[in-house]
């Protein structure tokens, strides 16, 4: 067991510590560090050019996306790496926010199911943040039963015509690519009538409506498809074998690696220790301090819990299910983390402006909390797959399971 | 970097599990949880031919100088059988003070004993009610005898060795404690066995009258070595606490797998099912923050205060989680004497306590946490 770099890992770090200071935007650097969990923007410049420039850079130099092969606009690096990097980067690392879904969940499903010729046209500007993806999979009708989903592809000539809606789309009013699952059989059962492809945004028929969060903004759409043209050549995967292509994007998608899941205790631990509380720190209060101890020892078990696997991944060992922990511990801890600063906060906790507190930090990460805990599967969907996958219990009953998607009962459906 | 145990620390693993599985089913716990015995002499003369015992002590003082990742190892097995022997206390506890405060003469006289099973070690230390603190001790040591009585002492009936934290001072700083080695054969002491949640590992309250005591490490230095002392227990007794979650969680996972009601397995019900997931969540984090307190042991790192108390809390709550949640899994039947399920709770809150509670740790945790980043 040994936490120092190897010889080769340090050369990395300092390699990769010489050419962040020399680089990044520093001019954001306290801004960045100051935002809520949730929610990056900077005030006096578009978060998504200044994202895109420095993900742009990073490309140039060899540093984006470290784990994919060179050709594709990688690095080839080892999971050791990619964290001694994420380190490295600190909090200019947040600006990547905008780039995950196309980073962690389109990319490596491109790279499994896309034809060469594809992968070596669409990969590299998706590294490099030129085109931003989106993840076109969840319905009014399936979000966590994602395979209940109801926009058609029909087949006509070379090409497939694409109805129907997707919702819940994060990122889709700027993105230029995304992959879209859809249903290409009714008449079997809902698992084996599904095909992916991916699409330009841009093309005609695709109309994008942002969607008002409850925390106020606006991050993700609806996606309506009207007699939207795909070419049959951006097909991932067999016809009617989207399930298992859909697969591979969870698994990626659960797959968090990275040694810095937020969970609000740092930013809990600041706060505590500077507000006053009875005349003293809250921080010597007992009750303040019992609770705080019990979310640092689960923040500091995820941390160790995703050192542990990198370990293993390193070691050729295949990430599996276990890593759905990761957002289950992190989503519910981070809502309640945020309660309870308000908590502390008094009545002055009801204020989320600017003048609130730590101008509204915690307010904002509690508005942002409920969606955390839903998007990327909710924390029921995170229990089921410990529970079946890891543990090895009995899947739930699937009444719908062998029955033709088209004889499923859809009442309370639009 | 790497972050988890090698090949060979893996393969120990394998062979005490497969040791305890031979020689410490539920049926031989069971022999000391009725009082048929204080202790398995039987498996701690065992534990002794298999290295357990001395597996971090030194060569030169008998044992067999491998290491306290190795100890973690054989601690998570020791932990996932319940083995109903003085393990915690004459390992953790009284051979890891020798080592970090006695002098060659006393590591020459107890260490081997220790490591070939011949001593049983303690480490006195409560006196009542109330968590760890300087204050609360009020054992007197004047003139080479100790006065007083210390309760509960895990262990305190069958120890051969006593560490006695002790009053030397009355400034009421730390420095009014010392440390005292006490052979518990040479008379001036009085044990009396105490009834205790756990009876696998037995409580005592000991007396001591005039008792003879030799100093451990230098006077007024007592409090430091003892919080020493304490951190490398939390390590080793949080990979008991893993060890007995996990298996907490195994027989959960297999009764719900087996038991069918509603004409479904109950591990198909979903209520079940999160339930036995969130106790795979809380083991996890307690194995994770224990792999990084076991990290700090072995190479004494100056991270070592708050990766134990980490790991200490950790571990405490999951296995109180996972042991209670086992129970409920089972309904009726986990709570019969006859199924094993109460042996693990009892275990579970036995351990939570024995090393100063929760409270104390979550206290001992923030203090670290704040001494770093003042840093
Ligand atoms: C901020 C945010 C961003 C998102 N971004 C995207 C995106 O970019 N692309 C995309 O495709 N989707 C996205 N989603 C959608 C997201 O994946 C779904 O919202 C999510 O999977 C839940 O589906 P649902 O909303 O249909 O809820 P439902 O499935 O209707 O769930 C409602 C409730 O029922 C529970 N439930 C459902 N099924 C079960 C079950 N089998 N067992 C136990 N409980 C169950 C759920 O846990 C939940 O509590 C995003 C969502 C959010 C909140």
């Amino acid at each position: 067991m040994n936490f120092d770099d190897t010889p080769q890992e340090a050369a990395f770090r300092s390699q990769a510590r010489t050419w962040i200071a020399a680089n990044a935007p520093k001019q954001y650097e306290d801004e960045l560090r100051a935002t809520s969990l949730g929610r990056v923007g900077l005030k006096n410049a578009d978060i998504l050019q200044v994202a895109k420039a420095w993900q742009k850079k990073k490309a140039e130099a060899g540093w984006a996306c470290l784990h994919w092969p060179k050709e594709y606009g990688g690095r080839g690096s080892s999971p050791i790496e990619r964290v001694i990097w994420q380190q490295e980067e600190g909090p200019f690392g947040k600006l990547s926010g905008m780039f995950i879904i196309g980073h962690g969940m389109c990319g490596p499903t491109m790279m499994a199911y896309a034809s060469e010729e594809h992968k070596r046209q669409y990969l590299p500007p998706l590294a490099s943040g030129e085109k931003v993806w989106c993840q076109l999979f969840s319905e009014p009708a399936g979000g966590s039963d994602v395979a209940g989903l109801r926009t058609r592809a029909e087949k006509r000539g070379e090409d497939w015509v694409i109805n129907g809606q997707k919702i819940w789309t994060s990122g889709a009013h700027y993105s230029d690519y995304g992959i879209l699952l859809t249903r290409t059989d009714p008449t079997v059962p809902k698992h084996k009538g599904l095909t992916m492809f991916f699409l330009d945004m841009k093309s005609p028929g695709v109309d994008i409506r942002p969607i008002k969060q409850a925390s106020g903004h606006s991050d993700f759409n609806e996606v309506y498809f009207t007699d939207v043209v795909i070419p049959d050549s951006q097909r991932l995967g067999t016809v009617n074998d989207g399930w298992n292509v859909a697969l591979t994007t969870l698994m990626n998608e659960r797959m968090s690696i990275g040694a810095g899941v937020a969970t609000g205790v740092p930013e809990l631990f600041d706060f505590c220790s500077n507000l006053m509380l009875d005349d003293r720190p809250a921080i010597e209060d007992r009750n303040v301090r019992s609770r705080l101890a019990s979310w640092a020892v689960r923040a500091s078990g995820l941390k160790y819990t995703s050192i542990r696997a990198i370990s293993a991944l390193s070691k050729g060992e295949r990430p599996g299910p276990e890593n759905s922990i990761g957002k289950l511990v992190a989503g519910p801890m981070i809502q309640d983390v945020a309660a309870y600063a308000l908590d502390l906060q008094g009545a002055a906790g009801v204020l989320s402006g600017p003048e609130a507190e730590l101008a509204g930090k915690f307010q904002a990460m509690l508005l942002r909390a409920p969606g955390t805990r839903v998007e990327g599967g909710t924390d029921e969907i995170m229990r089921n797959i410990i529970a079946e996958r890891v543990l090895g219990l009995p899947g739930d009953i699937r009444v719908d399971k062998d029955l033709p998607f088209n004889q499923v009962p859809t009442k309370g459906r639009n | 970097m790497n972050f988890d145990f090698s090949d060979d620390q893996k393969q120990l693993r394998d062979q005490a599990r497969k040791f305890l599985a031979e020689k410490c089913p539920p049926k031989a716990v069971r022999v000391v949880l009725d009082g048929q015995a204080p202790y398995d002499r039987a498996l701690w003369k065992g534990f002794a031919e298999m290295g357990f015992l001395g597996v971090a002590i030194p060569e030169e003082y008998g044992g067999a100088g491998a290491g306290h990742l190795e100890l973690c190892v054989i601690a998570e097995e020791v932990g996932r059988a319940l083995a109903p022997v003085p393990f915690s206390s004459t390992v953790y506890l009284a051979a890891e003070a020798l080592m970090l405060a006695g002098s060659d003469a006393q590591k020459q006289a107890w260490l081997p004993k220790i490591a070939s099973g011949e001593a049983i070690g303690t480490l006195a230390l409560f006196e009542g009610t109330g968590n760890p603190s300087p204050k609360a001790i009020k054992v007197e040591a004047a003139n080479g005898v100790l006065n007083g009585t210390k309760k509960p002492v895990a262990d305190g009936a069958i120890a051969d060795l006593i560490i006695v934290a002790a009053r030397t001072g009355s400034t009421g700083r730390d420095s009014d404690i010392s440390l005292f080695l006490v052979d518990a054969k040479a008379g001036g002491v009085e044990a009396k066995a105490l009834t205790n949640l756990d009876p696998t590992r037995g409580q005592a309250e000991l007396t001591f009258k005039n008792c003879k005591a030799e100093p451990l490490g230098a006077a007024g230095e007592g409090w430091s070595i003892l919080t020493e002392v304490l951190d490398r227990a939390a390590v080793l007794t949080a990979f008991e606490q893993v060890g007995g979650s996990d298996r907490a969680l195994e027989m959960g996972r297999d009764y719900a797998l087996d038991r069918i009601a509603f004409g479904r397995p109950i591990g198909s019900f979903q209520a079940v099912k999160h339930m036995l997931a969130d106790m795979y969540v809380s083991a996890t984090l307690a194995r994770s923050n224990s792999y990084y307190g076991a990290w700090a042991l072995s190479t004494n790192a100056p991270e070592l205060p708050e990766a134990a108390a980490s790991a200490r809390i950790s571990a405490t709550q999951a296995f109180q989680h996972c042991s209670k949640n086992n129970i409920q899994v089972h309904g009726g039947m986990g709570f019969t004497w006859e199924f094993d399920c109460h042996m693990y709770y009892r275990r579970a809150n036995a351990l939570a306590l024995g090393l100063g509670s929760l409270s104390y740790w979550e206290d001992q945790l923030i203090d670290r946490m704040r001494k770093r980043n003042a840093a």
